[in-house]
C-alpha cells in the first residue's frame, strides 16, 4: 500500500435526522469518517444502526440534516445522484426487468452518451470481468440470484465509477456462493482498483474482506480500525460482543499497571495489564476471546471448575464451563477435542496477553 | 392419482358453473340477441319481424336511391371514421393528461394519496349525464368560460367563442369522462413499480427525462395499454357526450346505435351498425394483445 494515501471519502460530523418533531427519529449522530483511495472499507453494524443511512447519503438518495461530505477533495452534499461520481450495488440487485442484461449493464454508458464503440466495448469487458458475457441477451428473471449479483456488480462497475458503494449485496445469497463471492468481490477490488464501501451485518463478511472496517452501532461509530485490531482490541463491550464469540468476565482490580491482576468472578485469580486509572478494588469486565482459553485435565478432584457443555462443531469444539456459577467460553482444537467429555473436572489457562480490561 | 385428477376437472366444471350461467346470461345472450336482431327485417314500428334479410348490413354502406337502385353510400362509413379519430384523440389527450397525474399521485406519501385517487373516482359518484350537462354551462353561450373572457376583457360583450356543437366539444367531453379510467390503471402499475429501480436508475447517471422515458414509462407500459383500452372503447360507442355538447350534428357511432333504436326504429340497422362496433373493438383488443405479450415476461418476474 502507498505510504501517502489519498482522501476517497471525507465524512465530517454528518448527523440524519427521519421525520420531524417528536416522531423524529436521529439515524446517524455526528459521524467523522474518512475512506481512502483503493481501500476495501466496510461499514458494520446490526440492522436499523444507520450503516445503509450513512451509504444512501453518500449516493445521494438522501438528503443530509447536517455535516458534510466531500469526494476526492469535492463537496457532494449539494449534487443530485446522476451527477455523483459513485455507483451503488443493491441489497436486491435493483436490475431493471424490461432490459436485457446488455442493456442493463450499458444503462450507464448510454445515459452518460458515450460514444458506440465505447459502450460496446466497456459493457463486454465487465460482463467478462463477472463471467457474464454469454448472458447478455437474458432477462434479469431468467437468471438466478448469483447471476444477477454478478450483473449488478458489472452494471455498476461499467462506468468506471470513482467509488463503489455496496449496499449488503451478498445477504440473499446461499452460504456456498456466499463464500465464494466473498473472494471473487475482494479480487475485484484489488484487481480494479476501486475504493469500495461495502455494507453488511455479517461480521465475517467484513473480516474476510476489508481493509478497514468501522463498526456503527446507533448512528455512532464505536470504532474504527484493521479487521485483526478490531477482533483483537475491540474499544468497547458492543464491539467485542458484536464480532465474534467473547468471554466478558466480571471481576475486581487487585493491582494495576504491566503487572496487574484481578478477581473474576469465577473464582480465578489473573493476571493481565490493567491501566494505572482503574483503581485496587473496583469492578472491571476482563475480555478474553474463547480460543486464547487453555483448558487442562484437572489432576485434583477439587477444581472449582467442569465442562458443562460440549458442542462439536466438526472443526473444533465449543466447551462451556461452569466455575463458581459462572459461565466461561471455550474453543476446543481439533487435535484435542477428543480428550475432553461433558462433566470433566479441568483447569483452565488464562492467557496473559490477550486478555484485558473493557470499558461498557 | 389419475382418478384425483379427474375429480379436479369435475369439481372444477362444477365450481365455475355458476360464472358460466352469469356469463351466459349477462353477456352472451344479449350479444346473441343482437346478431339475431341484425340479421332480421326491420318493422317500422319498432321491433323486427322474424324474417331473414340482410338489409341492415346493407345499409351502412349502400342506399336506395328514388329509382330504386342501390348505390354506394359513404355518410356511415364518415361516421365510423370520426368516431374513430375522436376516440383515438380522446384516447392521446387522456393519456397526455393521465400519466403524469398517475405519476404524481404514486409519489406522494400514502395519506396524500389515498386522498387523491379518492378524489379521482368522485366524479363517478354523479350520473354521467348530468355531468356532461354541467360542461354546457361552462361550455355554452354566456357560460362560465365565455363570461370569465369577457370580464378579463379578452373578447366583447355579445361576441361569443362558439365553443358548443364542435368537435372539440365533444372530445373535452369525452376526455372528462373517462379520464380517471387512464389514471386508475396507469396509477396501480406504478405502485407496484419498485422504487429502488429508480434510485438504480439516477444512480447510473439518469436526468429527469430518461429516467422517465427509460425507466418509468416501460415498466408502467401494461397499466397505459390497460389505460388506453378502457378509455379508447367506451369513446368509440360514447352517445352522451356526442348527443350534448356535439348536439348531433355530427354523428358518431354511438349516438348513431341509439338513434336507431330510440328514434328511427330500424333496429335491424342498429344492431347491425352495433355488431361492426363490436368487431372493431374485438379487432383493437386482438392487437393490443399483440403488444402487450410482449410487456407480460418481465411482469411475472418472481
Amino acid at each position: 500500500m502507498n505510504d501517502k494515501k489519498i482522501n476517497a471519502i471525507e465524512i465530517k460530523n454528518v448527523t440524519k435526522v427521519y421525520g420531524a418533531g417528536n416522531s423524529s427519529v436521529k439515524a446517524l449522530k455526528g459521524v467523522d469518517l474518512t475512506i481512502y483511495d483503493n481501500e476495501f472499507f466496510t461499514l458494520l453494524g446490526p440492522s436499523g444502526c444507520g450503516k445503509t443511512t450513512l451509504l444512501r447519503l453518500i449516493a445521494g438518495f438522501e438528503d443530509i440534516t447536517e455535516g458534510n461530505i466531500k469526494l476526492f477533495n469535492e463537496e457532494i452534499i449539494s449534487l443530485p445522484p446522476n451527477k455523483r461520481p459513485v455507483n451503488t450495488v443493491f441489497q436486491h440487485y435493483a436490475l431493471f426487468p424490461h432490459l436485457n442484461i446488455y442493456e442493463n449493464v450499458a444503462f450507464a454508458l448510454r445515459r452518460l452518451n458515450k460514444n458506440k464503440d465505447e459502450i460496446e466495448r466497456r459493457t463486454n469487458e465487465v460482463l467478462k470481468l463477472v463471467q457474464m458475457e454469454s448472458f447478455s441477451k437474458r432477462k434479469p428473471n431468467q437468471l438466478s440470484g448469483g447471476q444477477q449479483q454478478r450483473v449488478a456488480l458489472a452494471r455498476a462497475l461499467a462506468p468506471e465509477p470513482k467509488v463503489l458503494l455496496l449496499d449488503e449485496p451478498l445477504s440473499s445469497l446461499d452460504l456456498k456462493l456466499r463464500q465464494a463471492m466473498r473472494v471473487e468481490l475482494k479480487n475485484l477490488q484489488r484487481d480494479t482498483g476501486i475504493t469500495f464501501v461495502f455494507v453488511t451485518h455479517d461480521q465475517e463478511e467484513a473480516l474476510t474482506m476489508s481493509d478497514r472496517i468501522a463498526v456503527i452501532s446507533n448512528g455512532e461509530i464505536q470504532q474504527i480500525g484493521k479487521p485483526e485490531d478490531i477482533y483483537e482490541n475491540p474499544n468497547n463491550q458492543f464491539v467485542a460482543n458484536f464480532i465474534g464469540e467473547v468471554n466478558l468476565l466480571s471481576g475486581i482490580c487487585l493491582k494495576n499497571g504491566e503487572n496487574g491482576s484481578c478477581k473474576l468472578d469465577t473464582g480465578h485469580e489473573i493476571y493481565l495489564v490493567i491501566p494505572q486509572s482503574v483503581e485496587e478494588g473496583e469492578a472491571i469486565t476482563v475480555f478474553i476471546r474463547p480460543e486464547r482459553i487453555t483448558i487442562n485435565k484437572s489432576l485434583s478432584e477439587k477444581s472449582l471448575t467442569s465442562i458443562s457443555g460440549f458442542t462439536y462443531v466438526g472443526n473444533a469444539a465449543h466447551v462451556e464451563l461452569l466455575s463458581n456459577n459462572q459461565i466461561i467460553n471455550a474453543t476446543l482444537p481439533i487435535d484435542r477435542v477428543k480428550d475432553f467429555k461433558k462433566g470433566d473436572l479441568i483447569e483452565i489457562e488464562f492467557p496473559k496477553d490477550h486478555a484485558q480490561v473493557i470499558n461498557k | 392419482m389419475n382418478i384425483q385428477g379427474e375429480n379436479k376437472t369435475q369439481n372444477r366444471v362444477v365450481a365455475l358453473l355458476p360464472l358460466w350461467v352469469v356469463i351466459g346470461i349477462f353477456m352472451i345472450g344479449p350479444l346473441l340477441v343482437m346478431a339475431v336482431v341484425s340479421l332480421m327485417k326491420s318493422n317500422v314500428y319498432g321491433g323486427v319481424h322474424f324474417e331473414f334479410s340482410l338489409d341492415g348490413y346493407k345499409q351502412i354502406l349502400f342506399d336506395t336511391n328514388l329509382f330504386g337502385e342501390r348505390e354506394f353510400n359513404p355518410a356511415y362509413v364518415i361516421i365510423i371514421g370520426r368516431s374513430f379519430v375522436l376516440a383515438s384523440l380522446a384516447t392521446i389527450i387522456s393519456f397526455i393528461i393521465g400519466f403524469p397525474a398517475a405519476y404524481y399521485i404514486s409519489r406522494q406519501s400514502k395519506k396524500v394519496k389515498d386522498i387523491l385517487i379518492f378524489l379521482v373516482t368522485v366524479p363517478f359518484w354523479t350520473n354521467l349525464l348530468i355531468r356532461t350537462f354541467a360542461w354546457i354551462i361552462i361550455l355554452g353561450k354566456g357560460g362560465v368560460i365565455e363570461s370569465s373572457f369577457i370580464f378579463l376583457g379578452f373578447i366583447n360583450e355579445g361576441d361569443t367563442l362558439n365553443l358548443m356543437y364542435t368537435n372539440s366539444a365533444i372530445l373535452i367531453g369525452l376526455v372528462y369522462s373517462y379520464l380517471p379510467l387512464m389514471v386508475l390503471p396507469i396509477y396501480a402499475s406504478m405502485e407496484k413499480m419498485d422504487m429502488r429501480l429508480l434510485e438504480a436508475a439516477a444512480d447510473l447517471y439518469s436526468s429527469r427525462i430518461s429516467l422517465i422515458r427509460k425507466v418509468i414509462l416501460p415498466l408502467s407500459m401494461p397499466g397505459i395499454i390497460g389505460g388506453c383500452i378502457l378509455v379508447f372503447v367506451p369513446c368509440l360507442g360514447a352517445f352522451i357526450a356526442p348527443d350534448l355538447l356535439g348536439g348531433g350534428k355530427k354523428l358518431l357511432l354511438g349516438s348513431l346505435i341509439q338513434f336507431q333504436f330510440a328514434s328511427a326504429r330500424n333496429w335491424s340497422f342498429g344492431a347491425a351498425v352495433a355488431m361492426v362496433l363490436l368487431l372493431l373493438v374485438i379487432l383493437v383488443l386482438f392487437f393490443n394483445a399483440r403488444i402487450n405479450k410482449k410487456h407480460r415476461d418481465y411482469e411475472t418476474q418472481g
